[in-house]
């Protein structure tokens, strides 16, 4: 069954995955900006990133028959150093104009603090100001409630996003509600350990429906499967869901939020 | 599904899961020294799973969340424990940088 992968970090992902990806039936893959595992030492190093997303991954992606798109920021992980963060925002909009950009993301919060919440602000504004789809990266375990009211509160303030252009990552059954309610897309990563598992995402979909809502595996340098989507589709398959029903979720639902970009082409 | 059929689908992996709870429980009572903030939180959360009330899953994860709603003085460390610890966000108020500024309707 064909599917886009909305949430992946391939830059730390194998070829051998782009393959497993491809042979599954995934059509497009998206690739936030994320943090590497450690802090880069100066904005030069989120430079070469941006050209690694912009021009060297789809290469690779292509190589299998895949397109690849992805997303740029600063992530909430080295948000705590406002100074780096004003380096690195001012960077972005010169990569915006490249063919896969979709937005910028994935932007966020990781301990709630005031810097990150600044942080999050000033790249709120770089999205408003280049009119750009913003993908939003929600806390870890016990932060993940306060982190996402806080959001949703800067987002929600700020009259120029249009809630539709929005997708709020890693949500769980304590935050779903509160996304869906304000208008935005809500995003469920997989995971085998945090975050939701095939199961759980599936009990979401059947408590609050399968509209504006979305499934990614998120696969990165921990702990991940970049084949947790198709895998969840066979769970939803077991559990006797039509095959159109899959179908909205891990094709047409990502495909209407990401083509407002008008970039998604697949 | 009905129950029956989420019962066939389920049961055995929900039943090995929670032996394995159990068996976590049994390490750490077993175990030398005193448990921390993290284990308290778990026993909160499991007296979430009995009763009738709807939405467990919810219930659990409440129960291992931050309750409170004002930012952090900062981001004292990268990763996430897994439950919630008062102290942690009582952070040396001369590490800030900047103040968020909430914007409000354009």
């Amino acid at each position: 069954m064909k599917y886009i992968e909305p949430h992946a970090h391939m830059v730390s992902r194998t070829t051998d995955d782009y393959e497993r990806m491809a042979l599954a039936g995934c059509e497009a893959v998206c690739e936030p900006a994320f943090w590497a595992g450690f802090d880069r030492s100066s904005a030069d190093g989120f430079h070469d990133y941006f050209c690694h997303l912009t021009e060297h991954e789809p290469k690779r992606a292509a190589k299998f028959g895949l397109k690849h798109f992805c997303w740029l920021c600063i992530n909430s992980k080295e948000a705590e150093d406002v100074k780096l963060a004003e380096e690195v925002i001012a960077l972005i909009p010169k990569f915006l104009n490249r063919p896969n950009v979709l937005g910028i993301g994935e932007i966020g919060l990781n301990k709630n603090s005031r810097n990150e919440l600044r942080v999050l602000e000033m790249q709120v504004e770089l999205a408003a100001k280049h009119d750009q789809l913003i993908l939003v990266h929600t806390p870890h375990l016990e932060d993940k409630l306060k982190g996402t009211r806080l959001i949703l509160d800067v987002l929600k303030n700020d009259k120029r996003i249009k809630p539709e252009r929005v997708i709020i990552d890693h949500v769980e059954e304590h935050t779903v509600e509160m996304v869906l309610d304000c208008g935005m897309w809500a995003g469920m990563t997989l995971y085998p350990e945090t975050k939701c598992t095939p199961a759980r995402a599936i009990d979401i979909l059947e408590i609050f429906g399968n509209e504006r809502l979305w499934m990614n595996s998120a696969c990165d340098w921990g702990v991940s499967d970049p084949l947790a989507v198709p895998k969840t589709a066979l769970e939803m398959k077991k559990r006797g869901h039509l095959g159109s029903a899959i179908e909205k979720v891990i094709y047409a639902n990502p495909k209407s939020f990401l083509r407002q970009s008008g970039k998604f082409k697949i | 599904m009905t129950k029956q059929q989420v019962l066939d689908l389920y049961f055995l992996d929900a039943r090995h899961k929670l032996v394995e709870l159990a068996a976590f429980l049994d390490r750490v009572e077993r175990a030398d020294g005193k448990d921390d903030f993290r284990f308290k939180a778990f026993r909160a959360a499991l007296a979430k799973l009995n009763g009738k009330k709807k939405y467990k899953a919810k219930g659990v994860l409440l129960a291992f969340s931050d309750p409170t709603t004002d930012p952090t003085l900062n981001a004292a460390a990268k990763g996430a424990t897994g439950a919630y610890q008062p102290q942690i966000s009582q952070i040396r108020a001369d590490k800030i940088q900047a103040k968020p500024t909430l914007r409000k309707s354009a």
